[in-house]
């Protein structure tokens, strides 16, 4: 179990990380001061928490790894994030809405976690449910406003949400040695937070006039490593100082 | 022999490196010291997950304790408990006030209401109670940035949390 746990937590961290990395993009980029602050902001948020989530799994796997080495030595194979969360950023109603389905995602989750058996765990997710909120209802926010706002921000995230739609049950995957994580009351089933889910979001689309495809083929693969073309790409972009030049320190 | 005591008058003269006003003690960041014999252990909870000065904080608290000769220091991160606002001192709250940062709002209900109206918060300057959100994300991680619309001074606001 513990090597069940261990997988479990590097795939929390790696979709934390992989975000960030996203969100990061935006650095310097954003369509004025305060959003680039913002996403700034956001994605050290998710920075934190993806190294707090790596320590705790370079403790639990105990073979002398730092959480360096995790995110910075592993290839796309090795990595087990949620495939939405390493879609290129493009514009901002993308990256807005792929942060709405996320952030709702992620509240829902780690506010489950917080009643976790485990008490490291249990800690970090106290600790990050707060900062979800904050990045929850900015990008519900954003939604609002790209939806009831010009004709050409509504196409914007409707086009958005066209993309990011089909990757959205990947989110709900579960590994089968999950199963006894589940039981230990470790972690909750995936499965059993889906209803929340759809209702906050299907609620924030209707109130904006959107509808997802509800027929579109539905991708998945992360919990087997399995990743579209883009994660290779960032990881190359991640990982470039330190596999270049290991133990470079600042 | 060094005791508790000296420990916590040393950390309270470690400014918080983007608020200097306040001190890591006053912020609540520090946890626990603990002593045995000459084993310092000292107990940190970050105020953001990606705060980045969590890390200056813990080379200031090694370069101050070297002070203390033949000790063994040992700092340690936890997450549980999380920090929150409300671990900010009252003393602490004025001081924030007094450099033009808006203190954090005492703990309520609201926060949970994730829809909730957003609260009117007091300029620090004029003191009139007509701001403005500007952006629920400011120059660092746990600031918000407003407006007052009275006085039209941009501030400040240490967010809730």
């Amino acid at each position: 179990m513990a090597n069940a746990l261990f997988n479990y937590i590097l795939r929390l961290a790696d979709s934390t990380i992989i975000l960030a990395q996203r969100d990061a993009e935006w650095t310097g980029h954003g369509p004025y001061l305060e959003e680039d602050l913002a996403l700034t902001n956001i994605a050290l948020d998710l920075f934190g928490r993806g190294k707090a989530l790596l320590e705790y799994a370079a403790k639990l796997e105990a073979k002398g790894r730092t959480e360096d080495d995790l995110a910075f030595f592993r290839s796309e194979r090795q990595y087990f994030n949620a495939i939405i969360t390493e879609l290129p950023k493009g514009d901002y109603a993308f990256t807005m809405l792929r942060h709405a389905i996320v952030d709702t995602f992620d509240l829902l989750l780690y506010s489950a976690l917080m009643s976790s058996t485990d008490e490291t765990l249990k800690g970090i997710a106290s600790k990050t449910c707060k900062e979800i909120q904050y990045h929850q209802r900015h990008s519900f926010a954003w939604i609002k406003r790209f939806g009831l706002g010009t004709e050409e921000s509504a196409r914007r995230v409707s086009d958005a949400l066209e993309q990011l739609w089909p990757f959205t049950d990947d989110l709900f995957d579960q590994a089968p040695a999950e199963v006894d994580l589940i039981n230990a009351g470790i972690i909750p089933d995936r499965s059993s937070l889906k209803p929340a889910w759809q209702n906050h979001i299907l609620n924030l689309f209707n109130e904006v006039h959107l509808k997802p495809n509800t027929e579109a083929f539905m991708q998945s693969g992360s919990i087997k490593g399995i990743h579209t073309e883009h994660l290779g790409h960032l990881l190359a972009e991640m990982q470039a100082l330190p596999r270049m030049y290991p133990n470079a320190t600042w | 022999m060094i005791s508790e005591d000296d420990v916590w008058k040393c950390l309270e003269q470690i400014p918080d490196p983007e608020i200097p006003v306040l001190n890591i003690v006053e912020l609540g960041v520090i946890r626990k010291v603990q002593i045995t014999n000459n084993h310092v252990t000292i107990t940190l909870t970050p105020t953001y997950s990606g705060c980045p000065a969590m890390k200056h904080m813990e080379q200031e608290i090694q370069r101050s304790l070297k002070m203390f000769k033949g000790i063994h220091l040992k700092l340690e991160t936890v997450y549980f408990p999380p920090w929150t606002t409300s671990w900010i001192s009252v003393e602490a709250r004025n001081k924030l006030q007094a450099y033009g940062i808006a203190p954090p709002e005492e703990e309520t209900e609201r926060k949970a209401a994730l829809w909730g109206v957003e609260s009117k918060i007091q300029c620090p300057r004029c003191k009139q109670q007509q701001s403005k959100l500007i952006s629920q994300f400011g120059s660092t991680a746990c600031k918000a940035l407003y407006q007052c619309q009275s006085c039209m001074e941009p501030f400040d606001y240490f967010k809730c949390l």
